[in-house]
Parts: structure tokens; C-alpha cells; sequence
């Protein structure tokens, strides 16, 4: 029931095992498409106005106390790439472990019975925020904010990227960060009476397309 | 009253010896080391020689491959349904130490999978020094180090030379080739580490991993007792 709460959730050193995972970063460093930190902070620009947004809706809907199973279906829905589903589902059960021990919520013990390899991590994300007593705005912050926070950390390792320039890239996307966090808690308040169909689902093709080349690399840093 | 062994107590997080079920959960031993100091090759090693005897699996932590994995699946330790590779992001020591959800979900899909099984061995990808298992993901931790690597490992210590609960100094018929002298190692090691075990092993030879053998057996019996 504290604000601080959001912190302990929101640092990157939260067990989650986001670690292992680039946002997409990996392929499309290596598809030239990331080349440096101009070009990081544009890759981290568009994949938070679209995969952004949808998650940061999923996770405010769910804070919300929006069926979590319906907002399940509505994440499969808008994740048309089968590799970035397994990730998502993946990343949402490792979510769980940490969210069950850090806030224990008989909600999210029934999440997890009722998806035992894993509900997507937004919607997982959403109902820890709950547990730990935030808002919808807070669930839809955190989210929005991993959605960019996550290709730049890999970056620095992919690119050996001076960890200067891509922090203050970030810095740089505070206000778009705002904007997309402000927009879902929107989203998710109206989807209290026009269902979850009404969330945002706003796609970026090459994060898909992508994703399923990288998961049939040989050779990765990454898991997604 | 099922219930209150479900899934869903907030009690199944990590280092349960229970499984949801309620049944005693498998031993679970983390190997370390640097790159290249052999543990994957003790691990394939214990493998073939506990495999008759108990019912085990294994995780793999590569760093950009899973060349681990491949090797064992090649020499056909195990069945490949008992090996599972874990993907670390670039950082072996997050996914065994700080982060370690990604291994403890593999240690349970295989016990759901392959299971019941008596021990799971966890490998994680070559490190340095520093790198040790978090208690939440292994009972024990065996480090490794080899002989080429430098005879002087044992003095500068460090966490994995000092506190894993067995230390392997390995390619142990290297060393009159590389200069290393055997003696100062075991003695050096013997000094950081007071009363815990170290074993000196060349795999080059038969039944060469039968000590660490015999301490993984010494480990499950304590677990099992």
C-alpha cells in the first residue's frame, strides 16, 4: 500500500529474469537496423508507441481488476509472432515466482494455477502491481517502462554501447513514456465497460518478424 | 486438505524441499568455473557414472550457444528429454546467482517432465571467479578450475575457490606439460578453504571422476537421510 512499492518493482534488478531478454534488440542489431545510440533511442521510440502502449494497456487493465483470463486471450490476440508469445508467457510465469514472494495475493495464486507454464507478462505485471497495492497508472508506467528499458540494457552489451548515451536516451523518452503510460490508463478504465477488445493493439511488424528469425539463430546472446 | 499442498502455496517460491505435491523435491548440484576448465566434461563424466544407480537430469547455462547442451546430447549421457538448456543474456552469473528464475523453471519442468528424479545437476556457463550459485537454486555448488589455467587460482581465491562446497582441480595429466605445480595448488586450496573438500582429477584416466562421484552420493544420502 505504498508508492515505493512501484520502485522495488520497477528495478531492473527485480528477479524476473528479464535479463535474458533483448525487447528485440539482438536482431535488429544485427540487422543493421540498431547501430548506436541515436539509433537505439528511435528503435526504443517505436517499440513504446506500439508494443509499449498494448502492454502497458494490459498491465492497467489488469491492475484495474480486469479478468485476467480475458486479458490473457487479448494478449495472444495482439502478439500475431509464436516466438514473442513463449517469451511473453515465459517472462510472465518467471514474473510470478517473484511477485508471489515479494507480495503474496491469492489472485495471483489463481493466475498461476490457472497457467501454470505462464499467463503474459503484462497481464502478470498488472496484477502484481495490484498485490503490491498500486494503481492502474503505476501498473502501466512500470510496463512502459520495461518495454524501453530492456533494448537499451542489451544494446550496451550487444554494441559494447557507452552505458552514458544510452541511459540518457531514455532519459530523452521520459515525456513519450508519460504520454504512453497516461494513454493505457486511459485505455484500461475504458475497457471497464467497452470490453478488453476495445485495449489498444497497436502492432511494429519487424519486432515480429524479427523475433521469429532470432528464435532459429544458432548462435545468441539473447533469449528473445 | 489437498489444497494446502497446492501449486499455489506461497510456499513453493525456490528453495522448498517440497514439491507442490508434497514429495521430497530432488537434489539439486551447481558445477562453476572458467571457461573451459572442464565442466561440462565432468558433468558428462558423472553422468555416466551415476546414471545406472539414479534417476538424474541436467541444466545447461550457455552463454551464446548451446554447445553444452549439443556436447551432451552427443555423447548421449542422458536421454535429451533430460537435458535442458537455459538461455543467460550475455551474463552466466546473473542467471545463477541473482536472478536465477529462468533455472529454477527448468529444474521444475524437468522434475514434472522427467520425474520423479533423484538429482539435477546444474552447469552454469563459463565465469569467472566470483561466480557462485544462489542457495535458492542448488544445495550444493562444485567449482572447477583446471591446472592450465594457471597454478597460482588457488592462492588468489575469490568466492568460488573459497566457499563451493567441493572444489575439482582439474586436467590434473596437464600439468608437468603446462609447468603447474600440483602440490602448491592443493596446498594453496587446502589453505582458503579450511575444512572443505578438494579433489585433484584427470578425466584422461578410468573412472577418473570416481571421487567427485562419491561426494555427489555422500551429498544425496545427507539429502535423502
Amino acid at each position: 500500500m505504498t508508492r515505493a512499492a512501484l520502485l522495488v518493482l520497477a528495478d531492473g534488478r527485480f528477479p524476473a529474469g528479464g535479463h535474458a531478454h533483448s525487447g528485440g534488440a539482438e536482431a535488429a542489431v544485427k540487422a543493421g537496423r540498431i547501430t548506436g545510440a541515436a539509433s537505439l533511442e528511435e528503435f526504443c521510440r517505436g517499440r513504446l508507441h506500439t508494443t509499449g502502449l498494448v502492454s502497458a494497456s494490459l498491465a492497467a487493465a489488469a491492475a484495474l481488476g480486469l479478468d485476467p483470463v480475458s486479458l490473457d486471450e487479448a494478449a495472444d490476440a495482439r502478439t500475431p509472432s509464436p516466438a514473442l508469445r513463449t517469451a511473453a508467457r515465459r517472462l510472465g510465469r518467471q514474473l510470478m515466482r517473484a511477485a508471489r514472494a515479494a507480495w503474496p495475493h491469492p489472485e495471483l495464486d489463481a493466475l498461476a494455477q490457472r497457467f501454470p507454464k505462464g499467463s503474459h507478462q503484462p497481464v502478470v505485471l498488472g496484477l502484481t502491481a495490484r498485490a503490491a497495492g498500486l494503481g492502474p497508472a503505476d501498473a502501466a508506467y512500470c510496463s512502459a517502462y520495461e518495454s524501453v528499458s530492456g533494448p537499451a540494457t542489451a544494446t550496451v552489451r550487444l554494441l559494447s554501447l557507452d552505458p552514458f548515451d544510452a541511459t540518457a536516451g531514455l532519459a530523452r523518452l521520459a515525456d513519450d513514456i508519460d504520454r504512453v503510460a497516461t494513454a493505457a490508463a486511459e485505455a484500461a478504465a475504458r475497457a471497464v465497460t467497452e470490453g478488453v477488445d476495445s485495449l489498444p493493439a497497436a502492432s511494429a511488424p519487424l519486432l515480429e518478424v524479427g523475433a521469429e528469425a532470432h528464435a532459429a539463430w544458432a548462435v545468441r546472446l539473447f533469449a528473445s | 486438505m489437498h489444497l494446502d499442498h497446492s501449486h499455489d502455496g506461497p510456499a513453493a517460491v525456490s528453495a522448498d524441499a517440497r514439491r507442490p505435491d508434497g514429495t521430497r523435491r530432488s537434489l539439486r548440484i551447481g558445477l562453476g568455473g572458467p571457461v573451459g576448465s572442464g565442466k561440462t566434461a565432468t558433468v558428462a563424466a558423472l553422468c555416466r557414472a551415476l546414471r545406472d544407480e539414479l534417476s538424474l537430469a541436467v541444466v545447461t547455462n550457455d552463454i551464446y550457444t548451446r554447445e553444452d547442451a549439443e556436447f551432451l546430447l552427443r555423447e548421449a549421457v542422458l536421454p535429451p528429454e533430460r537435458i535442458t538448456a537455459v538461455e543467460t543474456g550475455a551474463c552466466p552469473h546473473t542467471a545463477i546467482r541473482d536472478d536465477i528464475s529462468a533455472n529454477l523453471e527448468a529444474v521444475e519442468d524437468l522434475e514434472d517432465e522427467v520425474g520423479p528424479l533423484d538429482l539435477i545437476l546444474v552447469e552454469s556457463g563459463g565465469d569467472n571467479l566470483t561466480a557462485t550459485f544462489s542457495r535458492g537454486l542448488v544445495d550444493a555448488q562444485v567449482f572447477v578450475i583446471d591446472v592450465a589455467g594457471g597454478d597460482d587460482i588457488p592462492r588468489k581465491g575469490g568466492p568460488g575457490v573459497t566457499t563451493a562446497d567441493l572444489l575439482v582441480i582439474n586436467k590434473t595429466d596437464l600439468a608437468p606439460y603446462v609447468g603447474s605445480d600440483l602440490a602448491r595448488m592443493s596446498a594453496d586450496a587446502k589453505a582458503q578453504r579450511a575444512e572443505l573438500p578438494v579433489v585433484l582429477q584427470s578425466l584422461r584416466s578410468a573412472d577418473g571422476v570416481r571421487e567427485v562421484a562419491d561426494w555427489v552420493r555422500g551429498q544425496l544420502t545427507a539429502w535423502t537421510a
